[in-house]
């Protein structure tokens, strides 16, 4: 094991690295761009023993490694924004076909007009594609999260993809530790799929499927999710063995006693953290709840943990305009069934990279202080 | 006696789902003839998806990779690339796609992998329009054709667009036109790509009665007739400069020999068939030209 200071995008391509990838096809995009140039350097020096197909298009990206993970190899590719919104239509394919990918997405907002910051409406936009999605609040998490989801990718057969913030992640250095590759062996064998494109067992994949099977083979993709649910923290806790660090489908952070649950995600989460800790000081009872894995959504785990404060506040750094927050929705959806259960309060906030302060959450506490009934939006921090 | 250099071995069974008469059901008996057991396909939506039979079934009796429309070549590239790092280089990695995939939305994802020398064999089994949505106009459509989209009125404007002239201009180690009516030639063909390496193409013409408008028991007279009458050129281009013509007709018969039995051209006017009569003259001298240049090459360099 060894400590470096490292970028969240390079936090990725080490992870990938570890995870022994054999088959990368990327196409680049700021900010996801360094992703894959240190590992076209790792594949040029032989440090990784693998296949980099330098393709055209993102949709060319993710017909690539479908491709690679259908044939048995273990494929990743990494990506954001525009990118991710091109290949939709190949994500959802991945999914149906049950392959295993595991990708990056650098969560970057959405043109026009252009830019090139953070927001998860990239992301959270491609909810319903099938993937598993896992939001990481530091650059450590990026990278070990990496070689989680492909521990749980392939035992379920479904694709995952690893989120995290554009610059405040994917460009700032923070110390990771980088850990051995023999443990890293220990923990993730290499990747076995029994249905695979083999001439010498010969199966045709995704072949028209009418009406009477269709609804089964969406149901089994219901079912591997509900499986994972169980699976992502049981491999949480054996990667704490060996790595000494735990991952669970949510993070809560001092909820026992907390009136006012603060649900967040990615980077915002942790500005959350000191806003709880300094509240907390003046004698606030407050909590924070971070969702660190959105698909398969953690319902029950939010329930427990929401359904005894009095109030609930959602921070989305997203929208799905005409409806609101993204989370805040799928909080009120998992609450929708608890008896009395607690007002959520869904503040829309630092869209388009704005910077979201550790002044600004605690300001969200206090305003919510004042209120009884809950909102179902909120604008924080609009001009005009 | 000439000796037999088809294959013996069938790969393809019977059910599969193909009209009468369709030319690309047999493109693909033939290419897995020539291609064997070893042998992964990458089929994005086309005729292929219905005709290779409904889950659970499968007529095609080697692996098939069902992908998106535009990604025959790039889940290709992905399978290839699978095939390099797992050490199984012997697998002939194949996207056979139909001429909507190929020359129209998939044609992004080729020129890429052809830029590449992604180590692929893409056959385009090209029946002139998008037949499996219901006979709408492609680029692959011949200029003055009815389609549901280019109605009588007002049939294509354009000519077919030349797809083995952007691959050749790509400089892949092969590309070559075929059609199902030499059955000796195609196979010949696939099999010399598939001793090749590196990004490699055939387009081979295959009559589709429905669309076409013919009687399903003329599609090999069709499929000969238009090598005959020069309206598709047998031919093949190596390192997208030396071309070499497979099938040449001492004489190319009148091109109304090939149109008049097809009710997608039966609107043509006299002038119309005069033109076409002169566009296929014409291309059929460049074609010849550039043969001949491609033997000046050499010296030339």
């Amino acid at each position: 094991m060894k400590r470096m200071a490292i970028v969240g995008n390079h936090a990725l391509s080490y992870g990938a690295l570890l995870s022994r990838v054999q088959v990368i096809a990327a196409y680049p995009i700021t900010p996801q761009t360094q992703v894959v140039e240190l590992l076209s350097e790792m594949c040029a020096d032989g440090t990784l023993k693998a296949e980099f197909v330098k393709v055209e298009s993102e949709h060319s990206a993710m017909a690539a490694v479908m491709g690679a993970s259908a044939s048995g190899a273990r494929a990743f590719t990494a990506t954001s924004s525009q990118g991710l919104a091109l290949m939709h239509e190949v994500l959802h394919w991945v999914t149906g076909a049950r392959l295993p990918v595991v990708m990056g997405n650098i969560n970057r907002a959405f043109g026009p007009p252009w830019s090139i910051w953070t927001e998860q409406t990239d992301s959270l936009s491609q909810r319903d594609t099938g993937w598993m999605q896992i939001y990481a609040q530091d650059n450590q998490e990026v990278l070990d999260s990496v070689i989680l989801a492909y521990k749980v990718s392939e035992q379920v057969l479904l694709p995952t993809m690893v989120v995290l913030d554009a610059f405040f992640l994917s460009h700032t250095s923070e110390p990771v530790e980088i850990p051995d590759q023999e443990m890293v062996d220990e923990f993730l064998p290499p990747y076995e799929n029994k249905y695979i494109l083999n001439p010498d067992d010969p199966h045709a994949f995704g072949g028209l499927t009418n009406p009477e099977w269709y609804m089964e083979l969406r149901y089994k993709i219901h079912k591997a999710h509900e499986e994972a649910l169980q699976l992502i923290e049981k491999e949480g806790r054996e990667f704490e063995k060996l790595f000494g660090r735990y991952y669970g489908l949510v993070d809560p952070y001092r909820v026992d006693d907390a009136d006012t649950i603060l649900v967040a995600v990615s980077t915002a989460a942790s500005t959350a953290r000191y806003a709880v800790d300094l509240l907390r000081e003046r004698g606030k009872k407050v909590g924070l709840l971070r969702i660190r894995v959105f698909r398969p959504f953690p319902y029950e785990r939010v329930k427990e943990i929401l359904s005894g404060a009095k109030k609930v506040i959602v921070l989305d750094r997203n929208l799905s305009p005409g409806a609101g927050g993204i989370i805040a929705s799928e909080v009120r959806g998992a609450l929708a069934n608890v008896k009395n259960h607690p007002p959520v309060f869904s503040y829309i906030m630092g869209l388009g990279g704005r910077d979201i302060t550790t002044k600004n959450i605690m300001e969200l506490f206090e305003e919510v202080e004042k209120m009884e009934e809950g909102k179902d939006i909120i604008w924080k921090g609009v001009k005009i | 006696m000439r000796k037999l250099t088809i294959p013996r071995e069938e790969y393809m069974t019977p059910g599969h789902l193909a009209c009468q008469g369709c030319g690309g059901a047999l493109a693909m008996r033939l290419a897995l003839k020539a291609l064997g057991k070893k042998t992964i396909l990458s089929i994005p939506a086309c005729c292929w998806s219905v005709i290779d039979g409904p889950f659970p079934y499968s007529a095609a009796g080697v692996p098939i990779f069902h992908a998106p429309f535009e990604t025959a070549a790039s889940t290709s590239a992905g399978v290839a690339a699978a095939m390099k790092i797992l050490g199984k280089e012997d697998v002939n990695v194949v996207a056979w796609a139909g001429d909507g995939g190929t020359f129209d939305i998939g044609i992004q994802a080729i020129s890429g992998a052809a830029e590449r020398g992604d180590n692929i064999l893409y056959i385009v089994y090209d029946n002139e329009a998008y037949m499996n949505t219901g006979i709408q106009r492609s680029s692959a459509t011949p200029y003055k054709a009815w389609t549901t989209t280019t109605p009588y009125k007002f049939p294509k404007a354009r000519p077919k667009k030349d797809i083995i002239g952007i691959l050749a201009a790509h400089k892949i180690p092969y590309a070559a036109t075929a059609t199902v009516a030499y059955a000796e030639d195609f196979v010949k063909k696939v099999k010399k790509a598939a001793s090749m390496r590196g990004f490699r193409f055939i387009q081979v013409l295959s009559p589709c009665p429905p669309g076409w408008k013919t009687p399903p028991e003329i599609t090999i007279k069709l499929a000969r007739l238009a090598v005959q009458t020069g309206v598709f050129p047998l031919y093949e281009v190596e390192n997208g400069e030396k071309y070499k013509i497979n099938i040449k007709p001492k004489k190319l018969k009148p091109v109304i020999e090939y149109l008049k039995l097809q009710g997608r051209f039966r609107h043509l006017t006299q002038e119309d068939v005069d033109e076409i009569q002169r566009m296929v003259e014409r291309n059929w001298k460049v074609l010849l030209a550039r043969e001949e240049f491609s033997k000046q090459i050499e010296k030339i360099v």
